[in-house]
């Protein structure tokens, strides 16, 4: 008894705790939306196998979250080492998903008789010139950030503006495409010869979930998750035992723009095309909130990585459920803002001794076993 | 007997895994000075906190003077209103702001509803006189040393209209004037019939100035004392629970030095561009060399300098006869270890626990990605809590939540714990009780006997003869000579801190 007690109170004090109730209750939101408009609590949870893949709402919400769970996980580690956001993910997003359909050989979506039979480089040239595209534009933030001491939303905000522009530049102001059919496989489903799925789950899935094993397996058996949050908690003492947290914040910023590469990948093949300004699109507040979202404080130090994971699975949970209603995407904004606001209260640090007051002052006798002054 | 100011009576409080006051006891009356004493940890401060609101508690029933019913502050401000004026351990000012507007944030005086700076300026200045204080009020509040943050954070206490006075460890960064112009401060107020709680570990500090004592061990009430009627042993033996062994029986082995063993630093005309001037300085292994000097004489940049805190702008610094980079890392790795002055600003990380605060340096020595396994890390953390005995709930407790003292000894762990070659110690008993005190100075020497160097830097003279052989001292940002065996007297290094005929 006392141990299933003490078990549950563990629980309850877990920093992921919150997040996991946050998760659940959107999902319970969308549940009992079905309800209400159509009477049956309808396929939410239902999971099936068809045209040799695995389908349901839930993969689907999996499936669409990877671009902003990889995000999550870079702007985690920004903020808990400089106590800082980097608002620029998103266009670095549209970027490096334009230089890689650049490289690759590509037409424009209005031009329909364009088609190449092969990439123009080989496929993992591009790939990894994206990649290096995020790299760059990170260290670029980094070195703003950590050298020049520049805050850290105003360094990326340079980028944030510049970096769309610099993809249509690229892009010469096009929606250009890839027509090669294997471009589309890191955004939806990997496929033979003739067009059957021969991995029954997305590989974005596969994407997010290595970036995020890669980066706990690295955090968990090196030092650095340890140095990364004692310089975003006090630089200066950090310093004095020899950590240097230019270096650190300047590789948490490169760490980040790798990762909106890796978005910026994954959404340019969902469509096999990219277009600048819609790519990534303010998808770096998505990343923040889910960051918030998770329990990390944006102030720096402490955090956790699953926190992160689960805040932008709960933030593409709250997508879906609002589409499905029928909210429009230039609506979506309004309606999300107001379950985040109910979200961040409930997490706030101030509201349990605030409620305990309150408790306190309608119970008297359960608290302070002396009046309260006059 | 004077009328009652503050009546606490069955305070408890409980922190997770700690019951940090049970059931105490304590009374304040109008026109004394009444002391709180007691081991690190033991609920000293917690206790001020809960007569203030910053800290809630359990239960328990808190009188105070001119209120019929009995009192809860819920925050500082509210205790401020009824008339408690606090200044708690860690000062909590805004150091990028002026000292100006460090006193008189949030109650600025206006004409015309726009803040009047002339007037602050003013007012600002006369407050600081009346502590014995004179600086440009105008400056960061962080351009100051730690001493004169502390007597601006006095400033702002007892400037608001008050009946009661709390100074929690006030002196610990004060020299001998700054004590004495403190404590002329805090008698004069207390003819006017303030009650002043004041929290210390210097023994002769409270029989100087004290009235009452109360003393606390472990978070319980162990009594109530007229001063008068106290004799030193009895206090001590009241805070410890056992008696103790006098620090004097403390005493260095003056170990000869062969000379063809190499300094561990050799120091030739480092200097720092408005800072200390060029000074030479060598530490031989084994060996414990002090730095005296008052407030702002350099001390500190010295210490700063010599392990690249902060660079030198000119000079060399030979480290077992090898030139470094002046970065922090480099001095780690080849050996150095530095407890800065600063607890709070440049030692605790506070959100993490005791354990990543103790081995982070070693950690960092190793480098990130040679990983200590969490056995390695717990082990090597347990060994220093029972070393130096630091209380805490638990090694995964954040150090932010220990009480100062014990923050101090993490730090000081810490460090132990690289098994540096030169330990470097910038005030390092500061806010450590006497039992722990004695117990640091007696590892200082063993570890110097086992061959490790120790450059050690305190206000108290007694200190640095209890374990230096040799004194370095500071005169305005000047390294003025040192002073060896038969000079290693107070009176001796008095006169040379103070510029007399000691030395010129
Ligand atoms: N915020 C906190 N959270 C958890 N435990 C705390 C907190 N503050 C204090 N404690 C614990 O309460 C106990 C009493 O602490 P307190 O700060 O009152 O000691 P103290 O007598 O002032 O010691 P010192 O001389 O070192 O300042 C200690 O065991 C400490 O670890
Ligand atoms: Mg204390």
């Amino acid at each position: 008894m006392t141990d299933q007690h003490s078990r549950w109170r563990r629980l309850i004090h877990s920093r992921l705790f919150f997040p996991l109730v946050c998760l659940a209750l959107v999902l319970a939101l969308n549940v009992v939306i079905t309800m209400v408009t159509t009477g049956s609590p309808g396929p939410f949870f239902d999971i099936n196998f068809s045209n040799g893949t695995i389908n349901g709402p839930l993969i689907t919400i999996l499936n669409r979250s990877s671009e902003l769970v990889i995000l999550a996980v870079g702007m985690t580690i920004v903020i808990a080492s400089s106590g800082g956001v980097d608002i620029s993910v998103g266009a670095v997003m549209a970027l490096s998903g334009a230089v890689s359909v650049w490289l690759l050989g590509y037409g424009t979506l209005a031009d329909n008789s364009y088609h190449v039979a092969s990439y123009v480089v080989p496929y993992g040239v591009g790939l990894l010139a994206a990649i290096a595209v995020g790299a760059i534009c990170g260290a670029w933030n980094g070195l703003l950030v950590a050298k020049l001491r520049i805050q850290a939303m105003v360094a990326t905000l340079i980028l944030f503006t510049g970096g769309r522009g610099l993809a249509k530049v690229v892009s010469e102001g096009q929606i250009t495409k890839v027509d090669v059919p294997s471009y589309k496989f890191i955004g939806n489903f990997i496929q033979d010869g003739s067009g059957h799925n021969v991995v029954p789950v997305s590989t974005a899935i596969f994407v997010a979930a290595a970036v995020v094993a890669l980066a706990g397996l690295l955090l968990r058996h090196s030092a650095l998750g340890m140095n990364i949050q004692a310089v975003g908690i006090n630089p200066k003492s950090s310093r004095l035992v020899g950590l240097n947290s230019g270096r650190v914040v300047f590789f948490a910023f490169v760490f980040c723009g790798v990762c909106a590469a890796l978005a910026g990948i994954i959404a340019t093949s969902r469509i096999g095309a990219v277009d600048s300004s819609n790519v990534g699109k303010l998808l770096e507040m998505d990343a923040i909130l889910a960051v918030a979202l998770g329990g990390n404080s944006l102030a720096g130090g402490r955090f956790s990585l699953a926190g992160s994971v689960i805040g932008a699975i709960t933030i593409q949970s709250l997508t879906t459920v609002l589409y499905s209603v029928n909210v429009s995407a230039d609506q979506l904004p309004f309606y999300k803002a107001i379950v985040v606001v109910l979200i961040v209260v409930l997490q706030s640090p101030e509201l349990r001794p605030m409620l305990q007051r309150l408790r306190r002052r309608f119970r008297p006798t359960a608290g302070l076993r002396q009046v309260v002054a006059p | 007997m004077a009328k009652p100011l503050v009546t606490m009576t069955g305070i408890n409080k409980h922190f997770p895994g700690v019951l940090a006051l049970d059931g105490v006891d304590f009374q304040l009356v109008a026109g004394e000075i009444h002391a709180l004493m007691g081991e690190n940890g033991a609920g000293k401060s917690t206790l001020v906190k809960v007569l203030t609101g910053a800290e809630a508690f359990e239960s328990g029933q808190i009188k105070l003077d001119g209120f019929d019913a009995p009192i809860i502050n819920h925050s500082p401000q509210e205790a401020q209103e009824r008339g408690l004026a606090t200044v708690y351990q860690e000062v909590n000012l805004a150091p990028n702001l002026s000292v100006a507007e460090n006193l008189f944030v949030a109650r600025q005086p206006r004409r015309l509803g726009l803040v009047n700076w002339r007037a602050i300026h003013r007012r600002a200045e006369a407050i600081l006189a009346g502590i014995g204080l004179d600086i440009d009020v105008d400056k960061p509040l962080e351009s100051y040393p730690i001493a004169v943050q502390q007597m601006v954070a006095i400033g702002r206490a007892i400037d608001v209209s008050a009946k009661v006075l709390i100074l929690d460890e006030p002196t610990s960064s004060l020299n001998d004037q700054e004590v004495a112009n403190l404590f002329a401060l805090m008698r004069r107020l207390r003819d006017q019939g303030l009650g002043i709680i004041f929290i210390s570990h210097f023994l002769e500090q409270v029989y100087e100035v004290c009235d009452r004592i109360t003393v606390l061990r472990n978070g319980r009430l162990v009594g109530q004392y007229d001063v008068a009627h106290l004799a030193r042993r009895e206090l001590v033996s009241a805070m410890l629970g056992r008696s103790f062994d006098d620090l004097a029986a403390l005493s260095r082995s003056d170990q000869d030095q062969s000379n063809d063993t190499t300094p561990v630093v050799r120091a030739r005309g480092l200097a720092v561009r408005g800072g200390v001037k060029p000074f030479d300085l060598d530490i031989m292994p084994g060996e414990v060399v002090g730095l005296a000097g008052l407030l702002g004489s350099g001390r500190t940049q010295v210490a700063r300098v010599i392990f690249a805190a902060d660079p030198a702008d000119q000079g060399t610094r030979l480290i077992n006869n090898r030139q470094l980079p002046d970065r922090p890392l480099d001095s780690v790795r080849a050996g150095l270890a530095f407890c800065p002055e600063s607890r709070k600003d440049e030692g605790v990380i506070g959100e993490l626990s005791v354990r990543e605060n103790i081995v982070v340096a070693q950690q960092s020595k190793l480098g990130a990605f040679h990983l200590m396994s969490h056995a390695e890390q717990v082990e090597l953390a347990q060994h220093y809590i029972d070393l130096l005995q630091i209380k805490c709930a638990s090694m995964e407790t954040p150090i932010k939540q220990l009480s100062g003292g014990n923050q101090q000894k993490v730090i000081l762990a810490r460090w132990l714990a690289t098994h540096p070659e030169l330990l470097i110690l910038d005030e390092p008993t500061r806010g450590i009780d006497i039992g722990t005190k004695a117990e640091i100075q007696r590892l200082c020497l063993e570890l110097a006997d086992q061959g490790m160097a120790v450059l050690f830097i305190s206000s108290e003279i007694d200190e640095m003869l209890r374990t230096c052989s040799r004194i370095g001292v500071m005169r305005d940002l000047e390294k003025v000579g040192e002073l060896t065996g038969d000079q290693l007297n107070s009176s001796a290094i008095m006169a040379a801190i103070a510029g007399g005929e000691a030395d010129d």
